[in-house]
């Protein structure tokens, strides 16, 4: 089930979720295969052909709808405790734990803030492998939706109503998410990458992600420097060590070491950040990064200073 | 139109004095030319809403496709569902209801048939409203549903969602006043010995759905003036970023939207409670369960509206209650399936198009329902809700549900309506094709869900089988787009080289069988006495007369 990410769960309550989920769907398949052979017999035993009896009259039988009643509302009350149960364990209560990160939605990219280290990351969130992960989900401005359907439940990002969730993975890997609830026009392009890391490697992301990267003082880099103080990125844009400190777009400050860019629209390569700089709509239409008419070579000398953030 | 010149002629006799051409029409009272102009209207906004299915379809055939802009396409999703909720399923439903039910209890007409007359053109208004938006700077671009604050004027910047408001709100009133209309039609003008406990079952399942209407559609409404203040007066209810509120917006919405979901099941349940005991020569297995499992749903539509909210973090306990009354709702509708599978049993089936009809929509309202049982299971919808396994489920249940008893209920009063009988040959082909079509499309959305496919995205990326499901999914929408031809071929030639109809073409058992088809101004030159739940049968068969045989029964 490795292509079918709500059957193949990472986590325990992603598990829970997943288990009741066959087992419901088991009981789908057997009541639709009784509707179905009821219909069936019906039209094959009962269908109008010479010397065919002719239809009996008759008006119903209460003893039969009370069967008809009472079976499905006992499977039913069966299943809502099962539903009872997995509620619990899939999305259990915080309980006066503290979020471990805070992820927030935006048109239409995410935010992801780890709290107390000081560490910001877009679009690609880090994790330890094997650890409850509080995650506090909140909006910028619409309704998003986090969801990573191998490592539990979607939980809507609401402005003004932060929400809670845990995730957890426990195998190493990247795991593929999405934003769930209509956003706008890029809603399709709003994609989460989790990469879960053993413990000492993900201690070691979190050390470089804190590092604080060179301005370049030569070269093209320096010119591509110069061009995201002076040209109007850093009105939108942090990079720590500059003057840019906005949350309007993504934090850049290790953008170099990110797999993807525009929420995955496209991947992290030197060429695709050219085209995305000379014109973002050719490679995510109507998203909210302007096109700033660079020249060619305005755009390699910010590709060649964006390249140096790792 | 040729449709609408056939049954304009069979009113003409006595309207030919007072207006001729189109304004007899326009000018008309009548509830038969208002029913069936409720229906052409309905059928001309199915084509519409349908072209924009293929848009979508072909859009999403294949992962990074540039066939429509993510603005273009979100304007199209928005109208597909605004279309087929508000202008196509919704007027059909009431077209079907406004023609039938005075006839099925014996009426000369609706109780109000100027209020009638109003509630059409609000409803053709509200349409053409809702489609100039396309001319006005741009159609709404929020879907259906509209959520706050992504509807609010810092969002969604064209006009489009205002026009979305205006329109609603004018097919909203349209729908009340239809609703009352038809509470005091069957409330008072049946004919006399139609108790209430002898009432077609399409005509208690009309009573039951008015109710719903006149209470369900007055939330809307008011949602709609708030918005509309949002909008154009700055009022910030449902601004979070100015102290509004978000989830107020949903609240009000499903609100609404939960009981919409049945105000477009309940009559097409009514019409194969119709349908199926007439061609299995048989009555309703279960009558009284039928029409109480009915009000029970009812009931109970208005006590689920959160489990559309299960992903916004209600809390627990409020989650325990709507898992607890969306399941309940599965019994009542467990009771009707169960009940027109039994009619079939000890029956003599007669295999029309319509009862094809009629028996698809048993079997794949039956995948609809169950999927929608899963999503009442909290966790599960946690996981799926808002990805294609929700659009899989919702398009068995409108599709597969509401679609093909419609269909069903069309080939059964067609006759009745035109004087004229469709073609069966071509109906069969029609059937098969929208079975087909159906599956294909809809039934490959629920693995693409569970793949992680969220709905609502113009495009996708390249993600391991997601492709050939869209793929099949597109070549499906195909295959239905040739049955609707068929079924408009098959009106367009049946109109002018149908067999002649009679008046009780199929043997039936309801008052409509009893007059001329298509019936003369008055409805009635005589209504026959009723007796029980099935006049003209007891007219036929004196001896075996529904109540000497019940009595006998004991």
């Amino acid at each position: 089930m490795s292509g079918v990410p709500t059957l193949n769960p990472f986590s325990p309550g992603a598990a829970s979720i997943s288990h009741l989920f066959m087992a419901i769907l088991f009981v789908m398949l057997a009541i639709f295969l009784l509707v179905a052979a009821l219909v069936t017999v019906a039209i094959i035993r009962y269908r109008d052909r010479d010397g065919a009896p002719e239809a009996r009259q008759e008006f119903g039988n209460p003893r039969l709808e009370i069967v008809w009643t009472l079976i499905p509302a006992l499977l039913l009350a069966v299943v809502f405790v099962f539903t009872v149960r997995t509620i619990h364990a899939s999305d259990p209560p915080i309980a006066g734990h503290r979020p471990d990160l805070r992820v927030i939605g935006h048109q239409w990219w995410w935010e992801a803030d780890y709290l107390g280290s000081g560490v910001v990351a877009a679009n690609e969130i880090h994790i330890p492998v094997g650890r409850q992960i509080l995650v506090e989900v909140e909006s910028a401005d619409v309704i998003h939706d986090f969801w990573v359907p191998e490592l539990g439940r979607k939980i809507d990002a609401v402005p003004g109503h932060p929400n809670h969730i845990w995730i957890r993975a426990d195998k190493p890997g990247v795991y593929l998410g999405t934003c769930a609830e209509f956003c706008g026009n890029q809603h399709a392009w709003m994609r989460i990458m989790v990469v879960a890391q053993p413990a000492e490697e993900f201690a070691a992301w979190q050390r470089d992600q804190l590092a604080v990267p060179a301005v370049p003082e030569s070269g093209v880099a320096a010119e591509g420097a110069r061009i995201f103080r002076d040209q109007t990125c850093i009105n939108c844009h942090a990079i720590s060590g500059t003057a840019g400190n906005q949350r309007i777009g993504p934090d850049l400050t290790h953008l170099a070491g990110r797999r993807i860019i525009a929420a995955g629209a496209a991947e992290n390569t030197p060429a695709n950040l050219f085209s995305w700089l000379k014109d973002p709509d050719s490679i995510k239409p109507e998203t909210h990064m302007p096109n700033f008419q660079l020249s060619d070579a305005q755009a390699h000398a910010l590709v060649a200073y964006l390249e140096t953030l790792k | 139109m040729s449709g609408a010149a056939a049954a304009m002629r069979a009113g003409e006799p006595s309207r030919a004095a007072a207006h001729r051409g189109l304004l007899a029409w326009v000018a008309s009272v009548d509830h038969k030319q208002i029913g069936v102009m409720y229906m052409l209207s309905a059928l001309l906004f199915f084509g519409i809403g349908g072209f924009e299915a293929l848009l979508i379809r072909v859009q999403l055939a294949v992962p990074n496709n540039h066939f429509l802009g993510p603005d273009t396409f979100n304007q199209i999703f928005t109208m597909h569902g605004t279309t087929m909720i508000f202008l196509v399923v919704m007027p059909m439903l009431a077209g079907m209801s406004i023609y039938a039910v005075p006839l099925m209890i014996g009426a000369r007409d609706v109780a109000f048939p100027r209020l009638n007359a109003l509630s059409f053109w609000l409803q053709l208004f509200g349409g053409f409203l809702l489609y100039f938006s396309f001319l006005a700077g741009g159609a709404p671009n929020a879907g259906w549903f509209s959520y706050a604050p992504l509807s609010e004027p810092t969002f969604s910047i064209s006009n489009g969602v205002t026009y979305w408001v205006l329109a609603l709100t004018c097919l909203g009133i349209g729908s009340i006043a239809g609703g009352i209309n038809m509470i005091v039609t069957i409330v008072t003008l049946r004919v006399s010995g139609q108790t209430i406990r002898r009432l077609p079952l399409f005509v208690w399942m009309t009573l039951v759905n008015s109710f719903l209407i006149i209470m369900a559609l007055p939330v809307l409404n008011g949602a709609l003036v708030m918005l509309l203040a949002d909008r154009l007066l700055n009022a910030h209810i449902f601004s979070p970023a100015f102290g509004g509120s978000a989830l107020l917006w949903q609240h009000y919405f499903w609100g609404f939207g939960h009981p919409e979901v049945y105000i477009m099941i309940l009559p097409a349940f009514g019409i194969i409670s119709e349908v199926i005991p007439v061609f299995s020569g048989k009555p309703i297995y279960g009558y009284e369960f039928v029409a109480a499992s009915t009000v029970a749903i009812a009931f109970l539509s208005f006590t689920v509206w959160a489990h559309h909210m299960f992903a916004v973090g209600m809390g627990h306990v409020f989650e325990l209650f709507f898992v607890f009354t969306s399941m309940s709702i599965a019994v009542p509708t467990g009771i009707k399936i169960f009940n027109w599978s039994a009619t079939l049993y000890h029956g003599r089936i007669r295999f029309t198009t319509s009862m094809m009809f009629a028996l698809g929509f048993i079997v794949m309202f039956t995948i609809g329902g169950l999927t929608g049982v899963s999503f009442a299971v909290a966790p599960i919808d946690w996981q799926l809700t808002d990805t294609y396994y929700l659009v899989a489920h919702f398009h068995y249940v409108l599709f597969g549900g509401s679609a093909l008893a419609i269909f069903a209920g069309l080939y059964y009063w067609f006759p009745k309506m035109t004087g004229r009988m469709l073609n069966e040959r071509i109906g069969r082909w029609h059937f098969w094709l929208t079975i087909v079509g159906l599956n294909l499309t809809f039934f490959v959305q629920h693995p693409l869900g569970m793949m992680g496919m969220p709905r609502r995205v113009y495009t996708y990326p390249d993600l391991p089988g997601w492709m050939i499901l869209n793929m099949i999914s597109t070549i499906g929408a195909f295959i239905l787009l040739a049955s609707v031809l068929m079924f408009l071929w098959n009106i367009v030639s049946s109109l002018s080289s149908g067999a002649p109809a009679g008046d009780n073409p199929w043997d039936a058992w309801t008052l409509e069988w009893a007059t001329s088809s298509p019936p003369p101004p008055e409805n009635f030159a005589l209504v026959p006495p009723v007796h029980g739940r099935r006049p003209l049968w007891d007219l036929k068969y004196p001896d075996r007369a529904d109540e000497l045989v019940a009595a006998g029964e004991g």
